[in-house]
């Protein structure tokens, strides 16, 4: 109810309909080439199987290091004992690759057979030796992106507390190297601690490219602030300390359920803030996080500015131009913000799903960002409905449209511009430096246009009489 | 439970979406979980679509799950028949709400009272048959279902078209080179004096179907698809059936003549002869290529064909008997139809492979150590890791099937792409061996040596650690740019600081 109080003005509708999405378990497309040391194996059927392989198109990459546990009839039908099953697979795992850590994703399929997965795996986990993660990535309550969070969520219950690793390591693993870089410049990660101001531990969380990452670290490093671990970490193996107290940001809007449960169950303090995608969202973000830590931030007035100033040949394509996010991977509503903050107008937001409370400070800024801009605030529509969007795209007309997969080609067709956003999925947008590359991916069909304008060639298809 | 890296065949679902969306003016509806509807994904962008796919999920969420979802399937058909007004909706579910048990034929029934078009559900076991054999049986429910419909209004034709005509049966969406295919098959038909009384399903709308038995044979150039409706044609219009593949010089003629003799059997006259002669030794390439020198330099070389049983046979006959090239291993993922395919290749290869398991086909690639590998994307990436080149010749499909030009495998002109393709593995293989020899053109070290020593500058470990994550072929350049840019500022370490700094002036 509060919410609405603090988020007057935005429209949120929910359709309700059928759209299109990417499947959950997609998450391990990535979080697989994230966790260096894990294996990921996806307990579902041949459909689940078939979607990585073929529209996700990773699998034949990723070979060792992902697999399906495809669930044979005998299983649909229980004639099967799960346990056995899955220690098979597992020691299978484990002696051809012995990775670190085994996360178990759940999908849609066991959910309906009720496979207790939760409860097979610490059984499993004690007798092979392995650390299992348990992840329900399913389709019945998740959308695409949110995949990741549903890792998250579980591996954020695995993050050490510092009891438990005083006595295996050194409190300080920069003593000693301290000592052996003396007299040289360190070109150590860890930095000196006199670099940093004092304040309470920072976890970040929300999984991205390492030199994502690292840049991230580096411009808080700038006002003082040290970011003591990324939940997910580089391996299994280094997974961040977290205990009651610490802080924790988020990076990405779809890491709701991650937030929670670092709050509720590792009792960490959450710090509400807009996502870093964007300079004006990156500014946001290095600021509330100052703000909470009692730090005045430097500097940020130009960093922003200079970033702004050397997008301006991008800016130029898109100012005044409109762009439809139709729905798809949750980083709707930060793309958005900065698109009008960019001088474009956004009619409507398409989202799988909205967290009206984890996203807050995001929505806030996209109102704040629309005042400014002086253009009207777009509606936000939950679980849109794919063929009434596409009646609105053809009213509306929009100079760009941010799509799923299944409606880039058929749209392109109809002379509509449009961008894949899986690509802003996999693209590293977050941060300062990398603001450009958003920019890039977005003016890039009218920059194809504008090569081949003069052929004519903007409709494709034939309009067919209607019957 | 079974531990699977990678998969030849994709679920029914696919076989049946397949089916219904190669018809025009047919809608199927999905009811599965959100992200089960890739298959809009799959035709969308490997086929380069233009037009919106017509499938639909209705999504079974949680909610629905506790309601039933019988009001919502139900509700998305009406909808749907309102929407576009469809000739046939095709109901399917996916691997995961099968397990439902709800009674989906009810809700078809249910749907039907308020919908205009037909409602069918897609009859098919999902954990029992594969992408491959859903799509068989689905082709032949609909064929069926509207052959029934005719029967009953009492619109099914009279006779036979007056001139020798054909049905082609199995060219689909997500098909194997299935449009090209398709086009030499019209040509080749065409040239024949036979004309062509319907294509199905790509292309050809429900009402088309009552008019099958006009004509006077069915074509089923693919044994995955269209098998079960011309046995289906045969035994209930006693329609007689041409399934042999015309793929490569040899079985073309082979087609062309059981052709001959179902024309002849019903009164036709006519004598393909001469065609053949003159097709094979003056138009098709393939003959003379086989007589050429650069054949001669394939005899006896090693070879291992892999795929779906159409093109797996088919290519090992090629190579067998029309190039001479040995054939070691022959194999098929199609493990429901192993008979056939045994009985079609064990003249022409030493072993058969029967198997739905990648590993295993790999292992045995890695033992045999052929010169070539026919076989599908799979073999192609277990032949990268083997350094063995690999001619596709068969599904999974993959965006590389829909070349912008001309590329049919079957047909006359088929046999010209066949040579093609079997002689460019094999040089391919060969211009490897000689870039070996003499050392080759090496771009992988960027980075691994020199890095300080060959400039002033002084790379700072963490900004080593990203540049060495940057993708290889940008590398070098993004090495150059930083550089330049530390040069230009008189920075003599570059830190990471500076790395990033340089990421961005550089993107100005």
């Amino acid at each position: 109810m509060t919410v609405a109080k603090d988020a007057p003005a935005l429209n949120f509708e929910c359709e309700t309909g059928n759209y299109h999405t990417f499947c959950p378990i997609s998450c391990v497309a990535w979080l697989y080439q994230k966790i260096e040391d894990s294996f990921f194996l996806v307990v579902g059927t041949k459909t689940c199987g078939y979607f990585l392989q073929n529209a996700m198109g990773v699998m034949i990459f990723a070979e060792p290091r992902y697999a399906m546990a495809e669930l044979e009839e005998g299983d649909i039908s229980a004639k099967l004992n799960d346990y056995d099953e899955l220690k098979r697979l597992c020691l299978q795992i484990k002696r051809d690759r012995n990775p670190s850590v085994i996360v178990w994703i759940g999908t849609c399929t066991t959910e309906i057979i009720k496979m207790d997965l939760e409860g097979i795996a610490p059984k499993l986990e004690a007798e092979i030796g392995i650390p299992i993660v348990v992840a329900r990535a399913n389709g019945l309550d998740y959308a695409f992106t949110q995949g990741e969070d549903t890792v998250l969520a579980a591996m954020a219950q695995r993050c050490p507390k510092p009891k438990d690793v005083k006595s295996e390591q050194k409190e300080d693993p920069n003593a000693i190297q301290k000592l052996l870089s003396f007299g040289r410049n360190s070109d150590n990660d860890k930095p000196q601690a006199s670099e940093y101001k004092d304040h309470p531990p920072l976890v970040l969380f929300g999984s991205l490219p390492d030199p994502v990452a690292t840049n991230l670290s580096l411009e808080l490093k700038k006002q003082g602030v040290q970011v003591s671990g990324w939940l997910p970490s580089k391996r299994y193996t280094e997974l961040p300390v977290i205990d009651e107290g610490y802080y924790v940001a988020g990076v990405n809007p779809f890491l709701s359920r991650t937030a929670t449960n670092l709050m509720r169950r590792r009792k960490c303090k959450l710090i509400g803030a807009p996502f870093p995608i964007g300079p004006d969202g990156t500014r946001a973000w290095v600021e509330k996080i100052c703000s909470v830590f009692g730090i005045e931030p430097q500097g940020l007035d130009e960093r922003e500015a200079q970033i702004w100033e050397s997008m301006e040949d991008y800016l130029q394509l898109i100012r005044g131009k409109s762009v439809f996010f139709m729905g798809d991977n949750l980083l709707e509503v930060s793309l958005a913000r900065f698109l009008i903050r960019c001088g474009m107008t956004v009619p409507e937001i398409g989202i799988p799903y909205m967290d009206k409370r984890y996203q807050k400070a995001e929505l806030n800024l996209l109102e704040q960002t629309c005042q400014d801009m002086g253009v009207s605030l777009p509606r936000i529509i939950e679980k849109p409905d794919n063929y009434n969007q596409v009646q609105r795209i053809n009213e509306l007309q929009p100079d760009l449209v941010i799509t799923g997969m299944a409606h880039a080609n058929p749209l392109e067709a109809r002379g509509i511009n449009t961008k894949w956003s899986v690509e802003f999925t996999f693209a590293q947008i977050h941060g300062f430096t990398n603001a450009r590359d958003i920019l890039e991916l977005v003016t890039r069909p009218i920059r194809r246009n504008n090569n081949l304008k003069g052929l004519g060639w903007d409709k494709l298809v034939q309009e067919e009489a209607k019957v | 439970m079974k531990l699977a890296y990678w998969m030849y065949a994709g679920p029914a679902h696919i076989g049946t979406l397949r089916i219904a969306s190669s018809f025009k003016r047919v809608h199927a509806i999905m009811h599965a979980p959100l992200g089960d509807d890739y298959f809009n994904v799959m035709r969308s962008m490997l086929e380069r679509e233009q037009d919106f796919t017509p499938v639909t999920a209705s999504i079974v969420d949680r909610k629905v799950l506790a309601r039933g979802s019988q009001e919502k399937v139900v509700d998305n058909i009406t909808r749907k028949d309102q929407e576009e007004s469809p000739d046939l909706i095709v109901l399917t579910p996916t691997c995961t709400s099968s397990i439902l048990q709800e009674d989906l034929q009810n809700f078809v029934d249910r749907a039907q009272l308020d919908s205009k078009g037909d409602v069918l559900l897609a009859d098919v076991n999902h954990y029992r048959v594969n992408e491959l054999q859903a799509a068989d049986r689905t082709l032949q429910q609909i064929v069926r279902f509207y052959l029934e419909k005719a029967r009953k209004k009492e619109q099914l034709p009279e006779g036979k078209t007056e001139k020798p005509s054909a049905n082609i049966i199995g060219i689909s969406t997500l098909g194997f080179h299935n449009q090209h295919d398709c086009t030499e098959l019209k040509r080749l038909l065409t040239d024949l004096g036979i004309e062509i009384n319907a294509v199905i399903p790509e292309g050809a709308t429900v009402d088309q179907l009552q008019d099958l038995p006009k004509a006077w044979f069915n074509l089923v150039p693919y044994r995955e698809l269209g098998l079960m409706a011309a046995k289906y044609l045969q035994e209930e219009f006693a329609m007689p059936y041409v399934d042999i593949t015309p793929m490569g010089v040899v079985e073309t003629a082979r087609c062309i003549r059981k052709i001959q003799q179902v024309v002849n059997s019903q009164g036709g006259e006519v004598d393909y002869e001469g065609y053949i002669d003159h097709q094979t030794r003056h138009v098709s390439q393939a003959a003379w290529f086989s007589r050429s020198i650069d054949c001669q330099n394939l005899t006896g070389k090693k070879a291992v064909v892999f795929g779906d049983n159409t093109h797996a046979a088919a290519m090992t006959k090629i190579l067998a008997r029309e190039m001479g090239i040995h054939v070691v291993l022959a194999g098929t993922y199609c493990k429901y139809d192993a008979d056939w395919f045994r009985e079609q290749v064990s003249e022409y290869c030493d072993e058969v492979l029967i198997s739905e398991d990648n590993g295993e086909v790999g292992d045995a690639i890695a033992r045999i150590e052929p010169a070539a590998i026919f076989g599908t994307q799979m073999e192609r990436h277990v032949g990268k890791r083997l350094n063995i080149p690999c001619g596709v010749i068969a599904a999974p499909i993959h965006i590389q099937d829909f070349p912008v030009g001309y590329r049919p495998f079957l047909g006359y002109e088929g046999t010209n792409q066949m040579a093609d393709l079997v002689y460019n593995s094999f040089t391919l293989g060969m211009e490897d061996h000689l870039l070996e020899i003499f050392g080759g053109h090496d771009t992988k070290e960027v980075i691994t040596k020199g890095i300080s020593a060959e400039s002033d500058l002084e790379w700072a470990k963490d900004a080593l650690t990203t540049l060495q994550q940057v993708p290889g072929f940008v590398r070098g350049k993004v090495k150059r740019n930083t550089e330049k840019f530390a040069r230009d500022r008189g920075i003599t370490q570059i830190t990471l600081e500076v790395f990033y700094a340089a990421k961005e002036a550089v993107g100005a």
